[in-house]
């Protein structure tokens, strides 16, 4: 034990730890020294240190200390998860230790599920510890209560603070954690984090002002994890994004782990490798699927069972990359790239949970690029070396719907709201137009026509000070807040007789089904099921079981491949002293490559030119991910029209793009081609058009408040919204062009959804460097990008063997 | 005339035009229907500020047609307004605009359910229908068989799923007895031509005019998706 812990823990909890037979560990120590000095802190420590513990050990000290009230008191100690379920989940683990040492504390979760009397009750008789959510956070600060509710306020924790901060949700909960500061200045900030790269970000996130406010505490490293890639000899595919090929070496790990989790990137790789594997499941052990489409119900079963030890295995994808604590997992199997170092290493963090094992996890790579990217993320987890996310200044529709917010909780001063918001890491720099303008959206909608300052949101008093509307304004803000923007989900239920809807099955997005017409089969919730139809909010379906199922969709990754990882992936195909670590027949086609084609250097970019079939084909290889590529060949098209060589179409993968045409493209100046000027006037207006800048504008009108995604009594299909937005984008842009929601739509559509920083960044690092080989057939690379051409449409068991004869016969053309 | 769709209503010929509004060559007519004319200020009323310019943006569309076309006889086929007091919130420049369309020819203001009382000052005559060589014009489609019909309401759409992917866009619909037109307003949402809504009104599957960029498309029921 360290020899700080008998004066830094009041005795009750050095007795605890000892009855446990534990050792309070160093940083948890040293979070309740950072608590009795009143200091704001950020923990870093990897899942499985008693990170959680640690965060709260400084509150139960105080709060088991202090001196008895008088009066009834507010919130001492406010806990902030990204997930509900997170939330539910530590308040189950918070009470035992709390039970335990017969603490008179009370902590209460309170998330969107909670019950509203529970709710009632928690505003009436604040828990000394609340736990909940960044939404539930934000609907407190629209209530009038909230100056009063947390004057008391000593600690904010945010837990899972990385996986927080770089979103939408981020700026929405740092302008509460701002508004938090002015209701009770004194309180202290505690994030408790995953391993990242750059933690000066996040300190400077969580402070009021300069990161030199939040202090850094690090968690002992633990054991370096165990990676090992599966090599698959003489197996590993060209193409494809399931793995099929290695599902009975992956049965076998399963077999020999106690309990494993197997990560995938879609659900329907989790579907498909949940159907593999019980193909394959002599033993019938208890393997079960976990991903965000299933039922509320489904999903607490798994993670019951999970909890109580009873399963062998689970099937799951991003759900559970939060720290929720599953016990005893040793085993942790990647099923097709990981795309990024970080959300690996979170991922292998769910494996033992106790630190002085190592970890042990295992890639499975499900075609030959994914094994060069596997072997990368492998050396770069070995090396320590993780990618991280830039800071960015705060979204202006977040501001708008928080602004909102404050009007609704109490009136304000337009000055002294301004720099309260500029506390908030994201928002420092706000300059005072913007605030302005923002202002201005929220009041009337922000026109250049003033028509509407009757109908006002939020109006000026003859004091100065603003406030909203009138009850019914502030009622409606109410239902619509929040940052997550998800598409509208359907419930897919048992259709009964006569069309009527029964037990729900599970929810699936909007647009999921798309490509499936009525009697169509598919898996879903690892069952095959029929199509009977679709009613208004509800898919019917009829079970089908044994048929053969067609798959709605067959996308690789929705995860970019992080421009880290990218780079380490081109570094090691150039050197060819490198290829030791892969196994034999990526080798080879690494070789056959080189001699059909060209290695590109690790700063070169290689393009190909070849005809194939009745058709001249560009192929190049950015290695930029499949959103910058897709950007990259909407720009090269028109360019590519311009030239006159008759573009007819591309498809592009994570590491390739493929561009088509009537005519020869190995004549052209391919300098000039990926010249960085491409990304002036041709981006704007194919932006300005295009249907990912109408999905952003949506995104935005919701969170800005401009659309209501729900009034009193009713919610709106999600398609009626699509439809009016898009007619609200085409007027807006004609009328008013410069409008604040359309200059936020466009900064999403650049910075998410099609990667321009990225793509700006690419382009600079190929200037000169363009490896242009001219060939006479397909290269051995280009197999993996060209064989996407055919998979626009799902392939069922039929189409999947079609697809599969096509991309043998392009292999045998590329070897020829 | 290419980009257009000429079809038959009953016995008559009509031209479905790109822009959503339908030619009558015989009587020079041009009609548009569920202009829905101060829709986004309604919304604001009620705390959604959709931006105020949807009457003009419908203006100058309109306009676009009878510069066009020049029209002996222009007719509004009901829901013009978007509700009871838009013509109360029209904005003065709109309506003289709206006034100038009127002038050296003769405009009808079908009534809708959303303005069942036509407009108050505004030009024009206000009637529940018309019928016109042959053809009926009236804002919702009545009960029954009804050969030459031509009605709005419903601001039918349609979606079709093709190589470039899935388009929804709305469109003319009619099985050559029967015509609906789509709403010409800018603000004007649509409902699926696949809808039960749509199903008493024509005897045989109908045909979609689907509105494109600046071409009509001809598009077969069995080539429409539901939503």
């Amino acid at each position: 034990m360290d020899g700080s812990a008998p004066s830094l823990l009041p005795r009750r909890f050095a007795d605890w730890f000892a009855q446990r037979g534990w050792a309070p560990r160093a940083h948890q120590l040293a979070m309740v020294e950072k608590g009795l000095e009143g200091r704001h802190a950020l923990l870093i420590a990897p899942t499985g240190g008693g990170k959680t513990l640690a965060g709260f050990l400084p509150s139960l000290i105080d709060l088991a200390t202090r001196t008895p009230a008088n009066a009834p008191r507010g919130i001492h100690t406010l806990y902030i998860s990204p997930l509900k379920a997170l939330a539910v989940d530590v308040e189950r683990n918070l009470l035992t230790p709390i039970s335990q040492m017969g603490l008179k504390v009370t902590a209460e979760s309170r998330t969107g599920d909670t019950g509203i009397s529970r709710r009632q009750r928690q505003r009436v008789k604040p828990p000394d510890i609340l736990l909940t959510t960044p939404e539930q956070l934000a609907l407190f600060c629209a209530w009038e209560g909230a100056r009063l509710y947390f004057e008391d306020l000593a600690c904010v924790i945010i837990d899972e603070v990385h996986a927080i901060w770089p979103s939408k949700r981020g700026d929405l909960l740092a302008l509460d954690m701002a508004r938090l500061l002015t209701f009770a200045p004194n309180h202290r900030r505690v994030g408790l984090s995953a391993t990242v790269e750059d933690p000066d970000v996040i300190r400077r996130w969580l402070s009021s002002g300069s990161e030199s406010e939040v202090d850094l505490v690090r968690g002992s490293g633990g054991a370096a994890p165990v990676v090992d890639v599966l090599l698959s000899e003489g197996q590993v595919p060209w193409v494809g994004h399931t793995a099929h090929h290695a599902m009975p070496e992956v049965y076998d790990a399963i077999r020999r782990a106690r309990t494993a989790l197997v990560f995938v990137n879609t659900r329907f790789q989790a579907e498909f490798a949940f159907q593999e594997l019980w193909r394959l499941n002599e033993d019938g052990l208890p393997i079960a699927l976990h991903h965000g489409s299933l039922s509320a119900e489904q999903r607490r079963k798994v993670e019951a069972a999970m909890a109580r030890g009873q399963l062998r295995a689970v099937v799951c994808t991003s759900t559970l990359d939060l720290g929720i604590d599953w016990g005893d997992v040793d085993l942790v199997i990647q099923l097709a790239s990981p795309k990024g170092a970080s959300r690996m290493v979170q991922r292998i963090g769910r494996a033992n949970h106790r630190l002085d094992e190592p970890s042990h996890a295992v890639f499975v790579p499900a075609n030959r690029f994914e094994m060069l990217e596997c072997q990368a993320a492998r050396e770069a987890i070995a090396e320590n070396a993780l990618d991280s996310d830039p800071p960015h200044a705060g979204a202006l529709d977040v501001l708008a719907q928080h602004i909102m917010g404050c009007a609704c909780s109490e009136p304000f001063d337009l000055e002294a709201l301004y720099d309260e918001i500029r506390t908030a890491g994201p928002y420092r720099d706000l300059p005072w137009e913007d605030y302005e303008q923002v202002v201005d959206f929220v009041a009337t909608g922000g026109y250049a026509l003033r028509v509407y300052d009757r109908f006002a949101r939020i109006v000026r008093r003859p004091d100065g000070l603003w406030v909203a509307r009138n009850a019914e304004t502030v009622l409606r803000h109410r239902l619509n807040v929040g940052a997550i923007v998800s598409p509208a989900m359907l419930s897919v239920r048992l259709a009964g007789r006569r069309g009527t809807a029964g037990r729900k099955i599970g929810e699936v997005e909007e647009g999921y089904l798309d490509v499936l017409e009525t009697g169509d089969t598919f898996v879903f919730a690892g069952q095959v099921w029929r199509l009977v139809a679709v009613t208004g909010m509800d898919v019917l379906v009829s079970p089908a079981p044994g048929e053969d199922a067609k798959m709605p969709s067959w996308g690789g990754s929705k995860f970019a491949l992080s421009t880290f990882l990218a780079s380490k992936v081109r570094a090691m195909m150039s050197d060819a002293h490198h290829w030791e670590v892969l196994p034999g027949d990526v080798r080879e086609w690494l070789e056959l490559q080189r001699d059909r084609s060209a290695i590109p250097d690790t700063d070169e970019m290689l393009l190909e030119t070849f005809p194939h079939g009745k058709r001249f084909f560009l192929v190049a290889y950015p290695f930029e991910g499949r959103l910058a590529h897709t950007t990259l060949c909407m720009l090269l098209t028109r360019r590519l029209d311009r030239a006159g060589v008759g573009p007819i179409g591309f498809v592009c993968n994570d590491y390739a793009l493929a561009v088509w045409s009537v005519r020869d493209m190995g004549g052209l100046d391919m300098a000039d081609l990926f010249a960085q000027d491409m990304l002036g006037d041709d981006l704007e207006s194919w932006l300005a058009e295009s249907l990912m800048m109408k999905a952003s504008f949506k995104a935005c009108a919701l969170i800005a408040g401009l659309i209501e995604r729900r009034f009193p009594g009713a919610e709106k299909s999600s398609r009626q919204i699509t439809f009016s937005t898009d007619l609200v984008y085409d007027v807006l842009r004609r009328h008013q062009p410069d409008h604040l929601l359309l200059r936020c739509a466009r900064h999403d559509a650049a910075r998410g959804l099609v990667d321009v920083e990225r793509l700006g960044q690419m382009l600079a690092r190929i200037k000169g460097k363009i490896r242009h080989v001219t060939l006479d057939h397909l290269s051995p690379f280009s197999v993996a990008v060209i064989v996407e051409i055919g998979r626009q449409r799902a392939p069922g068991e039929g189409a999947g063997e079609m697809t599969l004869e096509s991309a043998e016969a392009l292999i045998a053309e590329a070897s020829a | 005339m290419s980009s257009c769709l000429t079809i038959r209503v009953g016995d008559v010929e009509a031209v479905c035009r790109p822009s959503g509004a339908l030619w009558i060559e015989a009587a020079r007519a041009l009609i548009v229907a569920d202009l829905h004319f101060e829709k986004a200020s309604a919304y604001a009323a009620r705390g959604q500020m959709l931006p105020p310019y949807d009457t003009r943006e419908t203006l100058t569309r309109l306009e676009a047609e009878t510069r066009a076309m020049r029209p002996a006889l222009l007719v509004f086929l009901g829901d013009s307004f978007h509700d009871a007091s838009a013509e109360d919130r029209l904005p003065q420049n709109e309506a003289q605009r709206i006034g100038a369309l009127a002038a050296g020819r003769r405009l009808v203001w079908i009534v809708g359910n959303h303005d069942a009382d036509g407009p108050r000052r505004l030009s024009g005559e206000s009637l529940p229908s018309l019928d016109l060589d042959g053809l009926c014009l009236v804002h919702e489609p009545r009960a029954g068989a009804s050969r030459g019909e031509v009605a709005g309401h419903l601001h039918p759409c349609a979606k079709v799923r093709g190589p470039g992917g899935t388009v929804r866009r709305r469109c003319f619909v009619t099985d050559g007895e029967r015509l609906v037109l789509p709403a010409f307003g800018a603000l004007a949402g649509g409902l699926n031509i696949r809808h039960d809504a749509f199903r008493p009104l024509f005897s045989r599957r109908p045909l979609a005019g689907v509105l494109g960029r600046g071409r009509v498309h001809p598009v077969a029921w069995a080539s429409l998706s539901d939503d």
